[in-house]
């Protein structure tokens, strides 16, 4: 790790008013940041800590809408949420060990945008809007590819906002080194349609199934699901699994999804 | 009743008292007073020629003591090879260069080119990237049949060739073997690779160097299993420093796994550094840097054939097998895919005729060494492999067809030049069948299958040689240290005793076990006993652990020590009781004339021998410390049945292990807490080599599997609780204690029971799959299944 200067911020005011300065970082969890940090990959001349903002915190839900603090750590939504949205809170609990999961947070998962994701998956499928310092950003417009998203430099996810479908699981199925997703299916059935979103799978990054969407929206069942397949183009292949695989789990785990979610 | 003390009592082990608070004393938490600290700029690339090393901008930055390269070391010895293989042709195997800082050449990522020195860590960092170094780079070679073919490119220009040797074993058999193949009712034919393993000890390799210029003393604190080995091979082979003026501390060691046996560069470095700027030098292994530096395991690819007769009974094995060297010959790597390999090519079975073929290669890797089992785990996973193939396609139970061939009379001598002592092959597999209740499997299949999941059973025999002895016959086999062990008791004043010993504990609870054997002998609580080890300026001068040998070889030292120390002990007593010291007899810490009721306490003899006011000082001299030297006459032989069950998710592929059993027989056992866990320790790394494990390179030589996101460790959740049993004890018959070591053994016999066990599953799926290499992940696994 090169030297940093490090401020903590009590409100967002100040944090944007730090992020302004030359070469500057907003640090959320750190889960992906401090080991870049270490390994030398960046090096910002101040981090910005968004842990000890109030507003950036909690979970609540109103009208059919949970509303996360961009700040809120894993385990907080673990067990805050399971009450509104369990799918959601199953996804949290199930993200990396208990250390992680006490310090990562939603706000920095969706900003990092790591092709592996979990809650990537949850937003899109979600149809969640990110709130930021300075505008909220529909998710058509968001995800922008791989660690890739609408955020300007210096912008701030202050709050992450998830519609609660009225029926929604995921399924990772885990990498066996990191436990990210090799691949990782979120379906979430709303009154007016199925979303079905997969994360660990696309070179591009989180993904909508449209096809499952659609045979899902007219019979939300495993079965509807028979004979569709996902292509391997364009899919990641690597030493844990070829496209192919992907493309298969693909289909498996968005029916374990429907039949978790029935 | 089990037993509360002394041999064969469950003693919680001492050691974990520090360890678990907090306390243990690492070579990382020793820092000398004005210490720099080095950080090792790293070749990126896998093969190449350097054309220049520009330090000047590097060397100008604050807080850099000094920045080496290769050429500081010209002049200097290159790292040394402990064990010279004569080839088939009787000719030496090659053996090239391994200089400490690259000179000329790098041959693998990681390969260290310069050394900077500094005040600070941070310092030394940032001051490595400031050195210019540029590389021509070269083709590597990563594959080792790729290695072999015409024209390849050369890791070591000046050898001519990749091939380090060819092994042939027995060579005098070899025509036997293949006419015995020829003319055999049935030959069942497997190839197979042995994946390339990380060791990854929690602790990283650390090492920290100091030098008195008042009396040219240098102290290295170092990860070692064996402190001894180190200090000769470093003193003598590459720095030039004689022994008396050379320690070498190996303190408290998170995890060796084989890894830690070896003499690396970086403690050289340190240590010749110090002695150059006249300040500690301190290293500290990253992570990241331990994927690259430290000696990966077992890489091997193999074919095994192992012919039948047409009543099963095993005529002959023949295997060909190229052994993956890496860039440079490791410590003990040669001697792995031989002598520790080739060995045990019998198993438990009676095979009249068998050869092994092996030849080392080259590649632009990392050097590949000992990691836990070393060579065993490669013969038996090749031989359990086949044997399984071979019950299919023959139609025959495994368990039968292995029972059918059972060695069941000792001594046997193999056809592949050893002698077991003792075993019991059909006790360990009756108590193995006991303990899985192979008669409740097909209702647990019927379980798995109603949740649309396969399920299968897999079983194996193994094995083992621990204790590599003795030391003449060793040397002969091109062995170049003796591997005989040593322990000094010293027996204090008021009766306390410190017992130093040549082996080295990083796990083993050595300060928990070995008190028990003296406190046996002796009759004296256990806690008035301390093992010292780890430090050559304080113990004997012993060969170290590994090999599963500290107990059968080290112990047996010990043993005869304690003796020398009774036979004296009753001397003293004899005098003080006017009586003939053979009239003495010693029981639960005291000393009586045989049939009277006249005797002395051990704490009235120890004080005898210090304060030797009354004492036969013209017969014997004062004080009460002695020490044995122990070379072992044969190796010993542990061995035992494991079985495995998995479930199969179809859909995915992915395997999960459900029950792991596990019958051992390492003759006596000392501590049974302790050897289950030892047990424990082994099958979690076997399941994890034989499921999750693999160590990946590009064509490059890129490692890609260079940190855990990619390597994947086995974690609790992937092992299931164990039954283990040690019951069915042969006791070994040539070393004092009747122990054969349990070190190995769990990660030796646990990869081909997992992967029979998944074949087994397969099949009741109706997917003919023959073999799937390890580690099997649900990628290959669903690759199997798709045909």
């Amino acid at each position: 790790m090169y030297s940093f200067e490090i401020v903590r911020p009590t409100s967002l005011a100040d944090a944007v008013a730090a992020l302004g300065q030359d070469e500057a970082q907003a640090l959320a969890g750190g889960q992906t940041l401090i080991p870049s940090l270490k390994q030398r990959l960046a090096q910002p001349s101040v981090l910005v800590s968004l842990t000890a903002i109030a507003e950036m915190q909690g979970v609540s839900a109103e009208g059919g809408v949970l509303t996360l603090g961009g700040g809120t750590t894993h385990g907080t939504v673990a067990r805050e949420a399971a009450a509104h949205y369990p799918a959601l809170a199953a996804l949290a609990s199930n993200i990396g060990d208990p250390a992680v999961r006490n310090r990562g947070t939603v706000g920095g998962s969706l900003a990092n945008n790591d092709p592996a994701a979990c809650y990537p998956a949850a937003a899109l499928a979600s149809g969640a809007t990110i709130v930021t310092n300075s505008r909220e950003i529909a998710m058509e417009d968001y995800f922008q590819g791989m660690f890739t998203t609408a955020l300007e430099e210096g912008e701030i996810i202050t709050a992450v906002r998830f519609p609660i479908p009225e029926k929604a699981a995921y399924i990772k199925f885990e990498q066996p080194a990191s436990r990210f997703a090799l691949v990782g299916v979120f379906v979430a059935k709303f009154a007016d349609g199925v979303r079905v979103a997969v994360t660990g799978a696309s070179e591009e990054g989180v993904f909508r199934w449209t096809e499952a969407e659609e045979a899902l929206s007219g019979n939300f069942s495993a079965t509807a699901l028979d004979g569709l397949t996902v292509s391997a183009d364009g899919l990641m292949s690597d030493i844990h699994g070829s496209s192919a695989y992907r493309a298969h789990l693909i289909g498996v785990l968005t029916k374990r999804a429907v039949a978790a979610a029935a | 009743m089990p037993k509360d003390h002394g041999i064969g009592a469950s003693q919680k082990r001492r050691e974990d008292v520090r360890f678990l608070t907090g306390t243990g004393q690492y070579t990382d938490d020793i820092n000398v007073y004005g210490q720099t600290y080095c950080h090792f700029l790293r070749s990126d690339v896998a093969h190449g020629r350097i054309t220049s090393i520009d330090t000047a901008a590097a060397e100008a930055m604050p807080g850099v003591v000094r920045i080496f390269t290769g050429k500081d070391f010209e002049g200097v010895g290159g790292l040394p090879c402990g064990w010279l293989i004569t080839d088939r042709f009787g000719e030496p195997m090659k053996e090239p260069g391994h200089p400490v800082l690259a000179q000329g050449k790098v041959r693998h990522v990681g390969d260290p080119i310069c050394a900077v020195v500094a005040d600070s860590l941070e310092e030394a960092r940032n001051a490595a990237e400031a050195i210019v170094v540029e590389i021509e780079e070269l083709p590597a070679v990563v594959d080792m049949k790729a290695a072999l073919a015409e024209g390849a490119p050369l890791v070591h220009d000046d050898m001519g060739t990749n091939l380090c040797y060819d092994w042939g074993f027995v060579e005098d058999n070899r025509a036997a073997v293949d006419e015995a193949i020829r003319n055999a009712h049935h030959v069942t034919t497997l190839e197979l690779v042995n994946n390339r393993l990380v060791a990854n000890p929690m602790e990283p390799r650390v090492a920290v160097a100091e030098y008195n210029r008042a009396n040219d003393e240098s102290t290295l604190y170092t990860t070692s299993q064996n402190p001894h080995v180190i200090r000769l091979l470093m003193g003598a082979f590459v720095l030039g420093i004689p022994e008396h003026k050379l320690r070498v501390v190996a303190p408290d060691v998170g995890g060796g796994f084989g890894t830690k046996i070896f003499h690396y560069a970086e403690e050289a470095f340190v240590t010749f550094a110090a002695r150059k700027i006249n300040r500690p030098v301190k290293w500290t292994s990253t992570r990241s840097e331990a994927f690259m530096s430290d000696a990966h395991g077992r890489d091997h690819v193999t074919k095994i054939e192992l012919a039948l007769d047409k009543d099963n009974n095993f005529v002959a094995v023949r295997t060909d097998t190229l052994a993956n060297m890496g860039a440079y010959l490791s410590t003990f790597s040669s001697s792995i895919p031989t002598w520790l390999h080739g060995t045990l090519m019998a198993g438990n079975y009676r095979t009249p005729h068998i050869y092994v073929n092996v030849r080392a290669v080259f590649t632009n890797t990392v050097p590949v060494d000992a990691y836990r089992g070393a060579g065993r785990p490669e013969a038996t996973f090749q031989l359990e492999r086949v044997i399984d193939k071979a019950a299919r396609e023959l139609g025959v139970d495994p368990i039968a067809l292995r029972r059918q061939n059972f060695i069941t009379e000792f001594p046997y001598a193999t056809p592949v030049a050893v002698e077991y002592d003792t075993g019991d092959y059909v006790a360990t597999m009756d108590k193995l069948e006991e303990m899985i209740d192979r008669a409740g499997f097909a209702a647990r299949r019927k379980e798995s299958e109603a949740k649309g999941k396969l399920r299968g059973l897999g079983i194996n025999c193994y094995i083992e040689a621990c204790g590599i002895a003795p030391s003449n016959l060793v040397g002969q086999l091109g062995a170049r240290a003796g591997l005989y062990d040593a322990a000094t008791v010293r027996v204090n004043a008021t009766g306390s005793i410190s017992v130093m010993v040549g082996a080295h504990s990083h796990g083993q609870g050595h300060e928990t076990s070995f008190p028990q054997v003296v406190a046996e002998m002796l009759g004296i609580d256990e806690s008035m006993i301390d093992i010292v080890h780890g430090d050559s300026s304080k113990i004997p001068f012993g060969m170290g652990t590994y090999g599963s040998r500290s107990l059968a070889v080290c112990g047996s030292a010990m043993v005869r020590a304690t003796e020398k120390i009774i036979n004296k002990a009753k001397k003293i007593a004899g005098h003080l009781l006017e009586a003939a010291d053979t009239d003495i007899e010693l029981k639960d810490g005291r000393f009586t004339v045989a049939g009277t009721d006249k005797s002395v306490a051990w704490g009235d003899v120890t004080l005898a021998a210090y304060v030797p006011h009354n004492y036969p000082l013209e017969e014997i001299e004062p004080g009460l410390e002695e020490t044995a030297f122990y070379d072992p006459s044969n190796f010993t032989y542990p061995s035992g049945a494991y079985a495995c069950e998995v479930e199969l998710d179809p859909e995915t592929g992915r395997v999960t292990v459900e029950r792991f059993a596990a019958a051992d027989d390492f003759g006596n056992v000392v501590n049974p807490m302790i050897v289950e866990g030892q047990v424990h320790g082994g099958i979690a790394q076997g399941i994890g080599q034989a499921l999750l494990e693999s160590c990946v390179y590009d064509s490059d030589g890129q490692l890609l599997s260079a940190s855990y996101m990619d390597y994947a460790m086995p974690r609790a959740t992937d092992v299931p609780f164990y039954a283990v049993d040690h019951s069915c004890a042969t006791p070994c018959t040539h070393n004092p204690l009747g122990v054969k070591g349990c070190g190995e053994a769990g990660a030796i016999g646990s990869p081909p029971a997992v992967v029979n066990a998944v074949i087994d599953a397969l099949a009741s799926g109706g997917h003919k799959v023959d073999h799937i290499d390890m580690p099997v992940s649900p990628h290959r696994v669903w690759s199997a299944m798709q045909g």
